[in-house]
C-alpha cells in the first residue's frame, strides 16, 4: 500500500511538471513580458524606460531558460523559468502585482474558503444521494418522471440565476441574511448559511440526476435479484445493497473533488463577498495580476492530483476486491 | 450596390458547420442502419418539440450571421463608401428595435421613463413628472389608454398569431402523419409558438415588450441578438473538440504503445488543471495579445468576433479530454473484437481499420457527447462572462447582458426586466437543448436499448 502510493506520488511529477511547462509558456512565450508591460502600463504612456522598470519590478527582465551572462548554476537559476515557475515545486509562489505574498494569501484565504466549500459538499452529498434513493425507490412512476423533470429543468437554469435570485429573496426581501460579507469565527454562520443553500441547490439537478442513473444500473444487477428473492424489503436491498455497491462509481466522482475545495468557488465567494480563494482568483483575473493565476493553475492541478491518488486509495476502503499494487 | 456582405470569422466557421451537417444529414438519408435512431428520436414528443424551439433559435442565429455594411449617402470622389457598422440580416428585419432607444431604463411596455425627471412645460414651469418615451407607446394620445391598448394589441396579435399557427398546422398535417410524426404535441407547439410571436410582434411594434436597459437600448433585441452568441459558443467549439479528440483518442486507443502513453500524458495534464482557471489564463493572454497589436483589426466589430472565435478556440482546447478519453477506451474495446481481427488478418491496412471499421462505430459515443455538451457551454458563457473572461464586452450576449444588469437590482424602483429577459431566454434554450440531447443519447446509446429489451 506505501509502495503504491509512493509509486503514485512519483507519477504525479511528470505531470505537474508538465502543468509548469504548459503555464510558463502561456504566460511568458505566448506574450514576451514586454508585451505584457506595455499592456500593463497602457499603449500609450509606454516608453522604453518604463517597461524595463516594470520588469525589473517584477523580476521579469531575466531570460527565459539560460542566462548566459551568469555562471555556474547560475546560468539555469538565474532565469525567468527557474524562479518564477520551477520555485512552485517548493510551494514559493512569489508575490502579487500589490506586493504581498502569494503563499501567505493561500494560507490566510484557505480557511474562509473551506467554510463554504466544505460543508457545500457535505449537505449536498446527503441530498443529492437521498434524492436520487428517493426517485430510485419509486422509478417509473409519475413520481420518479416528476424528479428527472425536476432534475432536467433545475440543471437548465444558469447557476447566476441561483446567486442572484437567492440573494434577492432572502437578503433583500426578506431580511434574513446579509446579502454579503465574512467575519471569523462562530458569527459567521449568518454569512455562510445563504452561500452553502444555494451553492447545494445549484447542482442538486445534475448531480441527482447522476447518481440516479447509477443506482439505476446497479438495480438491474443479479444480486438485486437474488436479495429480493430472499424476502428483503424494497428498502432494505436499497440502502443495505445497492447504496453499498454503487459506492465505486460514487466515488470516483466525489473523493477527486475533495482537494479541491480549499480553492472555493469562484461565484460564490464573489458575489457573497467572502475573502477566500475564489475571490482572490477573481480579483486577479480582473486586475490582471499574472503571477496570482499561474500560482492558482499550479495549485488547482496539485490538488487535483491529490485527489486522484486520494480516491485510488479510498477504493480498497470500500471495495475489498480492490488491492492496490 | 448599395451594401457590402461581409464575413467575419465566425460567420465562415458557422457556415463550414452548416456545410458539414448538411453533408453528413444526406449522408445519413441514404443509408436506413443509420436512420434508424433518428427515426426513434422522431417519434418521441418532447425531442420534436425541443427540436422545433431549437430551430427557430437557430433560425434567428443564422439570420444574424449574415452580416453586410451598406453603403454611405455621400460619395468620395465617386468611390463609395461603407458604413463602418457591421449590421446582419436579422438586424434589419428588427430595425424599429434596434434603431429606437430611450434615454435610459423603461420598463416592459411603459409608456414612460422609469424614473421622475424635471419637465419644463410650455410655460416653463418645473415639474417632476415621469417623462414619456421617445418611442414606446407615442402612438398614445392619452396615456389613460395603455392597458386597453396593450390588451386589444395582446388578443389580436395572438390571435393572428394562432391564425397563421393554425394554417401552418394544416398545411403540415399529412406532411407529418405520413412521417409518423408526434402529431398533436408538435401542431400545440406550432400553435402556441406562432400565438407568441404573433403577440410579441404585435407589441413590439409601438411597445417595447421587455423594456429598455440603461443606455435605452431594447430588452427583446438584446435578448435575441444574445442567441447568436449562445449558439456560436455552444456549436463552434465543436469544430475544436471533435478533431482533437476523435484522431487523438482513436489513435491512442488503436496503435496503444508509446502513441497511447503520449496522449495519455496529454490528456491527464490538460485536464488536471481546473478548467475555468485553465480558461481564465488562456483568455488572460490572449486579451494581452488583442491589446498589444491592434493594427490586426480594422473595426470593433471584427475584433469582438475574433475574441468570440478564440473563446471557442479555446474551450474546445481544454474540454477535448472527456470525450478522447471515452473514445480512447471504446476504441481499446473495438480493436480486440473479432470483426477487426479477421480485417487484420485479410491484410487490411491500418488506416482502412480505423476509418471503416473503428470509426463509424464510436460515432455514437461522439454525438451524444457532443449534444450532451452543447447546454454546458451555453451556460458556461454566461458564467466566464462574469468572471471576465467571456466574449468581448462589446459582443451582445447573455453572460454580458447579465453583467450589466446585475448591479441594477438594488435600485428603486428595482430594475428586474433585462436579468429576467436574460435567464428566461437562456433557460428556454438549455431546456430545449437538453431535452433534446437526452432523446438522442436514449435513442443512440445500446447500454439502453438493452436494457429496455429486457424489461
Amino acid at each position: 500500500m506505501i509502495a503504491y502510493i509512493i509509486r503514485r506520488l512519483l507519477y504525479a511529477v511528470p505531470i505537474l511538471i508538465g502543468v509548469n511547462l504548459l503555464t510558463f509558456a502561456l504566460f511568458f512565450v505566448v506574450n514576451t513580458p514586454d508585451d505584457m508591460a506595455r499592456m500593463q502600463l497602457g499603449i500609450k504612456r509606454v516608453t522604453p524606460e518604463a517597461i524595463e522598470k516594470w520588469k525589473q519590478q517584477r523580476g521579469y527582465d531575466k531570460p527565459l531558460f539560460r542566462n548566459g551572462a551568469a555562471n555556474g548554476t547560475d546560468k539555469f537559476r538565474d532565469t525567468i523559468f527557474w524562479q518564477k515557475s520551477a520555485s512552485m515545486f517548493v510551494l514559493d509562489f512569489g508575490y502579487s502585482d500589490d506586493g504581498r505574498s502569494i503563499g501567505h494569501e493561500i494560507a490566510t484565504r484557505m480557511g474562509p474558503s473551506l467554510a463554504i466549500a466544505l460543508p457545500t459538499f457535505l449537505v449536498g452529498l446527503v441530498v443529492y444521494v437521498s434524492f436520487a434513493l428517493l426517485m430510485t425507490l419509486f422509478r417509473a412512476t409519475a413520481l420518479d418522471m416528476a424528479g428527472v423533470a425536476l432534475c432536467v429543468l433545475l440543471m437548465s437554469v444558469s447557476g447566476l440565476f441561483y446567486i442572484i435570485g437567492g440573494q434577492f429573496v432572502v437578503s433583500k426581501l426578506w431580511h434574513l441574511v446579509p446579502i454579503s460579507g465574512y467575519s471569523g469565527g462562530i458569527g459567521s454562520f449568518k454569512f455562510v448559511v445563504l452561500p452553502i443553500v444555494i451553492g447545494v441547490i445549484g447542482s442538486v439537478g445534475s448531480s441527482s440526476r447522476w447518481y440516479r442513473t447509477i443506482f439505476l444500473e446497479e438495480i438491474g444487477k443479479d444480486y438485486v435479484r437474488t436479495a429480493r428473492a430472499k424476502g428483503l424489503s424494497e428498502l432494505r436491498v436499497l440502502f443495505r445493497h445497492v447504496l453499498k455497491n454503487a459506492m465505486i462509481p460514487i466515488l470516483t466522482g466525489v473523493v477527486v473533488v475533495i482537494p479541491l475545495l480549499f480553492m472555493g468557488s469562484l461565484l460564490t465567494e464573489s458575489f457573497f463577498g467572502i475573502p477566500g480563494l475564489g475571490s482572490y482568483t477573481i480579483d486577479a483575473i480582473n486586475a490582471q495580476d499574472f503571477s496570482v493565476v499561474r500560482a492558482m493553475v499550479f495549485l488547482g492541478s496539485l490538488l487535483y492530483i491529490v485527489g486522484l491518488i486520494l480516491t485510488d486509495i479510498s477504493y480498497t476502503m470500500v471495495d475489498p476486491r480492490v488491492r492496490l499494487q | 450596390m448599395s451594401f457590402m456582405p461581409v464575413m467575419l470569422w465566425s460567420d465562415a466557421l458557422v457556415f463550414l458547420l452548416l456545410a458539414a451537417g448538411t453533408a453528413s444529414a444526406l449522408y445519413v438519408r441514404q443509408r436506413e442502419h443509420l436512420m434508424l435512431p433518428w427515426q426513434r428520436v422522431a417519434q418521441s414528443a418532447t425531442a420534436m418539440v425541443s427540436l422545433l424551439v431549437l430551430s427557430l433559435f437557430l433560425l434567428i442565429g443564422l439570420l444574424d450571421t449574415l452580416h453586410y455594411r451598406i453603403a454611405l449617402p455621400e460619395k468620395n470622389g465617386g468611390e463609395t463608401v461603407y458604413s463602418p457598422e457591421v449590421l446582419s440580416v436579422f438586424d434589419k428585419l428588427v430595425t424599429p428595435l434596434r434603431t429606437q432607444t430611450e434615454k435610459t431604463y423603461s420598463a416592459p411596455l411603459a409608456v414612460t421613463l422609469y424614473a421622475k425627471e424635471s419637465i419644463s412645460d410650455a410655460h416653463g414651469n418645473i415639474a417632476r413628472e415621469y417623462p414619456r418615451l421617445r418611442y414606446g407607446g407615442a402612438h398614445l394620445t392619452d396615456m389613460q389608454l395603455q392597458d386597453s391598448d396593450v390588451c386589444w394589441r395582446w388578443v389580436t396579435g395572438m390571435l393572428a398569431g394562432m391564425l397563421v399557427g393554425l394554417l401552418i398546422t394544416l398545411g403540415s398535417k399529412r406532411w407529418l402523419a405520413q412521417r409518423g410524426w408526434p402529431l398533436r404535441p408538435l401542431l400545440i407547439a406550432t400553435l402556441i409558438i406562432s400565438a407568441l410571436i404573433g403577440m410579441t410582434i404585435n407589441l413590439a411594434v409601438v411597445y417595447h415588450v421587455l423594456g429598455t436597459d440603461k443606455v435605452g437600448q431594447d430588452v427583446l433585441y438584446l435578448s435575441l441578438k444574445s442567441i447568436r452568441t449562445g449558439l456560436i459558443i455552444g456549436t463552434v467549439t465543436t469544430l475544436v473538440t471533435l478533431p482533437l479528440a476523435l484522431l487523438l483518442g482513436i489513435a491512442a486507443g488503436y496503435l496503444r504503445g508509446w502513441v497511447d502513453d503520449v496522449i495519455q500524458y496529454i490528456y491527464t495534464v490538460l485536464s488536471s488543471i481546473p478548467s475555468v482557471l485553465l480558461i481564465a489564463a488562456a483568455v488572460l493572454m490572449m486579451q494581452v495579445t488583442i491589446d498589444t497589436h491592434p493594427q490586426w483589426f480594422d473595426n470593433s466589430a471584427s475584433r469582438a468576433d475574433l475574441r468570440l472565435v478564440f473563446l471557442c478556440l479555446i474551450l474546445g482546447v481544454t474540454s477535448w479530454t472527456g470525450l478522447c478519453r471515452l473514445l480512447r477506451g471504446e476504441t481499446l474495446k473495438l480493436r480486440e473484437m473479432e470483426y477487426i481481427q479477421a480485417a487484420q488478418s485479410f491484410g487490411v491496412s491500418s488506416l482502412r481499420i480505423l476509418t471503416r471499421h473503428i470509426m463509424p462505430n464510436v460515432m455514437h459515443i461522439v454525438l451524444i457527447s457532443l449534444v450532451m455538451d452543447f447546454s454546458g457551454l451555453v451556460l458556461a458563457e454566461a458564467v466566464l462572462s462574469y468572471v471576465g473572461v467571456g466574449v468581448d464586452p462589446s459582443m451582445i450576449s447573455f453572460g454580458t447582458m447579465i453583467n450589466a444588469a446585475r448591479m441594477e437590482m438594488g435600485r428603486e424602483p428595482m430594475v428586474w426586466w433585462a436579468l429576467a429577459s436574460a435567464f428566461g431566454f437562456m433557460l428556454v434554450l438549455v431546456l430545449a437543448a437538453n431535452l433534446f440531447a437526452d432523446a438522442v443519447r436514449d435513442a443512440f446509446d445500446p447500454r439502453l436499448n438493452r436494457t429496455e429489451a429486457v424489461a
